[in-house]
């Protein structure tokens, strides 16, 4: 028995040795510290399990109010607001990767642990506060049957929706509440597999041009790099033909686009690569470049090679563009808005919020939290704030932030929380001409 | 009833040991998709066997001079490689097999047919005894 018990201990050490810890490593900002791969057998894991919020609110600065503004949504992810303030909420879960392997079964089952069990509402919900109190009066399904929506975007009467598998075009009037039409198919998007699901997506400022992150279909092409075709991605497309062309391409998973208010260039967000060990690889936000080639699955922040894919591609690791701004290592960012006419003045008065949704692959947890990435003259400057925080607690997930979504005429940012299935809204508690005095209140009791 | 649970190592490991030699021939990740299967299935029925034996060897039907004591610590070795090798091909790419895997294999291979050889001449020299 006691070689048993010998024999049972040794191989639980050896392989909770193997799982690597994290260093606390400072991986934000342009030049993040990058330590070696960890080859463990066994990943780093935690699973954050949820838990109800009670009578807790989510952490806000010190001058900053947060309420719920919406309740029992179905797996909310991305918000946008309609020029009559009314705010939409794309609902939905998609991916559909068959199991190849035995890890995919046990994975999934693990990482479903993590995530709200309410099935996805493949839908759109509009919220109206028609008093002007931040309170939602109006709470209703505007339109449904979609297909895991995820990216929403306005171009004068026309609401583009990206589904999991497609573009769809849906006539929009002022006001309205619900849309019953099937809506138009603008195009197709590449849909199979589907591993990395969300269709993030931005329209241009003058309107002419929609831009949607497509995922990859594999951690780092463990499917073959046959289903990798037109993934990892970012499509620019046209909207009055659907017409569509690869913009940029190795970004390994572009979760959230926006348009950089002073520079009008595109900004994504995107989610890195998997069990490298748990500080590899950082998330990050960059502006993307016309045919710019971000790395996946070859290399990694520039010229870092990943040894996992064959054969190798040193051609295409030697173009690989190092990303603007490092968020930290499965942080998973999938949300970014940038705040626009002086943002809530003071340290958020020029930058981006990103919203963090935590990952599986680190002992301790990363992201789990809204931050602000401050820019000076159009790029990030200065480490990350964190701006809404407090999602878990004793190792469990009071939610997890998805979409962000900066009002500038309302002065608040809008927050989709996919666990507790609420949007959040954070405003100064103070109308704006006391924000100076708030601001150095909360400088004061940090 | 251990004979035909030997049979799946027997036969997975092996195989298994192919698929990934395949694999890093030809990079093409199918096999090892093959592999892990075929680890996985080898692993169930090296669990049940180590079972098996573990109960005979306690209950006192797993005779043969000592040989019974040698086979199971062999199928726990192979079940301990087994599922280390199970872990090692549940990395991504190239790392599911890589050095280790190929060592890991190789060894499963090994050990699995060498259990074989031994019960099968115990029980070939039981008959001839008979």
């Amino acid at each position: 028995m006691t070689h048993l018990r010998t024999l049972g201990l040794t191989l639980g050490f050896a392989l909770a040795a193997c799982a690597p810890e994290s260093e606390n490593l400072d991986q934000t900002g342009s030049d993040p510290v990058l330590p070696e791969q960890a080859d463990s057998l066994l990943p780093a894991m935690n699973i954050a399990t949820p838990d109800g919020w009670g009578d807790d609110l989510p952490t806000v600065p010190a001058g900053f109010t947060i309420t719920a503004i919406a309740e029992d949504l179905k797996i909310p992810r991305q918000t946008i607001i309609l020029p009559n303030g009314d705010i939409l909420v794309a609902e939905g879960s998609g991916g559909n990767a068959p199991k190849l392997r035995p890890k995919d079964i046990i994975a999934g089952l693990i990482k479903s642990q993590g995530k709200s069990p309410v099935k996805g509402g493949d839908r759109i919900t509009l919220l109206r506060d028609e008093d002007g109190d931040g309170q939602t009066d109006l709470q209703t399904v505007f339109i449904d049957g979609l297909d895991a929506p995820y990216g929403l975007a306005l171009i004068g009467s026309d609401l583009y929706v990206a589904n999991q598998d497609d573009l769809v075009r849906f006539p929009y009037v002022e006001g309205a509440t619900k849309i019953d039409s099937p809506g138009e198919k603008v195009t197709e998007l590449p849909a199979r597999i589907n591993h990395h699901w969300t269709k993030a997506m931005t329209a241009s400022p003058d309107g002419s041009r929609l831009y949607v992150g497509i995922g990859s279909n594999s951690n780092v092409g463990e499917r073959g790099m046959a289903v990798e075709e037109d993934r990892a991605v970012i499509w620019e497309i046209d909207p009055e033909t659907g017409r569509s062309r690869i913009f940029a391409s190795g970004v390994r998973n572009p979760t959230d686009l926006a348009f950089n208010p002073w520079t009008n260039a595109l900004w994504a967000v995107a989610n890195e690569r998997d069990e490298l060990g748990p500080e590899l690889v950082p998330d990050y936000l960059t502006s993307v470049q016309d045919g710019g080639f971000y790395g996946w699955p070859y290399s990694y922040w520039g010229q870092n090679v990943d040894p996992r894919i064959r054969p190798q591609r040193p051609d295409l690791v030697r173009r690989a563009i190092v990303p603007d701004y490092a968020l930290g290592s499965h942080v998973a960012a999938l949300g970014l808005t940038f705040v626009t006419d002086g943002g809530f003045g003071g340290r958020f008065a020029e930058g981006a919020f990103i919203g963090q949704h935590g990952s599986w692959n680190r002992s301790d947890f990363a992201g789990y939290n809204v931050v602000f990435v401050p820019f000076r003259n159009g790029r990030p400057a200065g480490d990350p704030v964190e701006f809404v925080s407090g999602f878990i607690e004793d190792g469990h997930a009071r939610g997890r932030p998805v979409g962000v979504t900066f009002d500038a005429e309302r002065n608040a940012l809008l927050v989709a929380d996919d666990v507790s299935n609420t949007v959040w809204r954070v405003a100064p508690s103070n109308p704006r001409p006391s924000l100076a005095l708030s601001e150095n209140r909360a400088q004061k009791t940090e | 009833m251990q004979s035909i649970l030997l049979a799946f190592p027997v036969a997975l490991f092996p195989a298994a040991l192919l698929s990934d030699i395949a694999y890093l021939n030809t990079a093409e990740i199918q096999w090892s998709n093959f592999s892990s299967w075929l680890i996985a299935g080898a692993d169930v029925f090296t669990g049940l066997l180590l079972a098996s034996a573990l109960l005979s060897l306690f209950f006192g039907k797993f005779r043969g001079r000592g040989r019974g004591l040698v086979c199971t610590v062999l199928v726990a070795v192979l079940f301990v490689a087994g599922v280390l090798n199970a872990f090692q091909h549940a990395k991504d790419g190239w790392h599911s097999v890589g050095t280790f895997g190929l060592v890991l294999s190789i060894a499963c291979a090994v050990i699995a047919i060498l259990i074989a050889i031994i019960a099968h001449w115990r029980t070939s020299h039981r008959e001839q005894r008979s």
